[in-house]
């Protein structure tokens, strides 16, 4: 089994189950999260911010903890995992008008890339 | 209900985005859960309610993932990731959308 990022696996199998099981609780914390937030304030722009400020916190976690750390499956995978989506994403930008579609598109993908970039230098 | 539904979801498809990134190398795994949860969210147009939260709101939004997608693109330092996954998202939402009607 191999993890992404190419280095050696700290957790080569010591049981799935523990970070399986932190990744369920935290999946199920940040889409209640998600589902909280856009049910207060509908509209696209609410994923905009859901996904841009998760982006930043997953990057500000990966430079904090290394990938056996028990916060990754928690937070990383889970919180953020389950906060942030692309599904959403991706069917908001079909659904909209090509304009708003196409500036929503951009806007997600730069301030969303930038933000881990930021999240990861501090 | 509904946020329980939500919940139900988001209990199963936060760990099967786990278990595929175990199974494929990089960021490929985080490329097909996110083109195949954006063709399952595209297909959902009329569903109801109830299995818009489960599935939608709930399997898909916890099965894909923009947090993971934004922070490898940075580590990776490669838009044509970016490019890829917003190509191939879009275009898979956009097939099951026309498809499912």
């Amino acid at each position: 089994m191999r993890r992404a990022g190419g280095s050696a696996d700290p957790d080569a199998e010591p049981g799935i189950w523990r970070p399986l099981v932190l990744v369920a609780l935290g999946g199920v914390v940040g889409s209640l999260a998600r589902y909280g937030l856009g049910s207060a304030l509908p509209g696209i722009w609410t994923t905009f911010g859901i996904n841009v400020a998760g982006s930043f916190l997953l990057g500000a976690l990966v430079v904090r903890w290394p990938p056996g750390h028990w916060s990754r499956p928690l937070l990383g995978s889970g919180v953020l995992g389950g906060f942030t989506t692309m599904s959403g994403l991706a069917v908001q930008a079909v659904d909209a008008s090509p304009t708003t579609g196409t500036v929503y598109l951009a806007a997600t993908l730069l301030a969303g890339v930038a933000a881990a970039a930021l999240g990861t230098r501090t | 209900m509904t946020a329980l539904l939500v919940a139900l979801g988001a209990v199963v498809g936060a760990p099967a985005r786990f278990l595929v990134a175990r199974a494929l190398p990089g960021v490929t795994a985080t490329l097909a859960v996110n083109v195949a949860g954006s063709a399952l969210l595209g297909a959902l147009g009329g569903a109801s309610t109830g299995t818009a939260a489960l599935v939608g709101v709930g399997f898909c939004g916890a099965f894909t993932t923009y947090s993971a997608f934004a922070v490898e693109a940075v580590e990776a330092r490669s838009w044509r990731y970016v490019v890829a996954t917003v190509v191939l998202c879009v275009g898979a939402a956009a097939i099951s959308r026309s498809v499912a009607g």
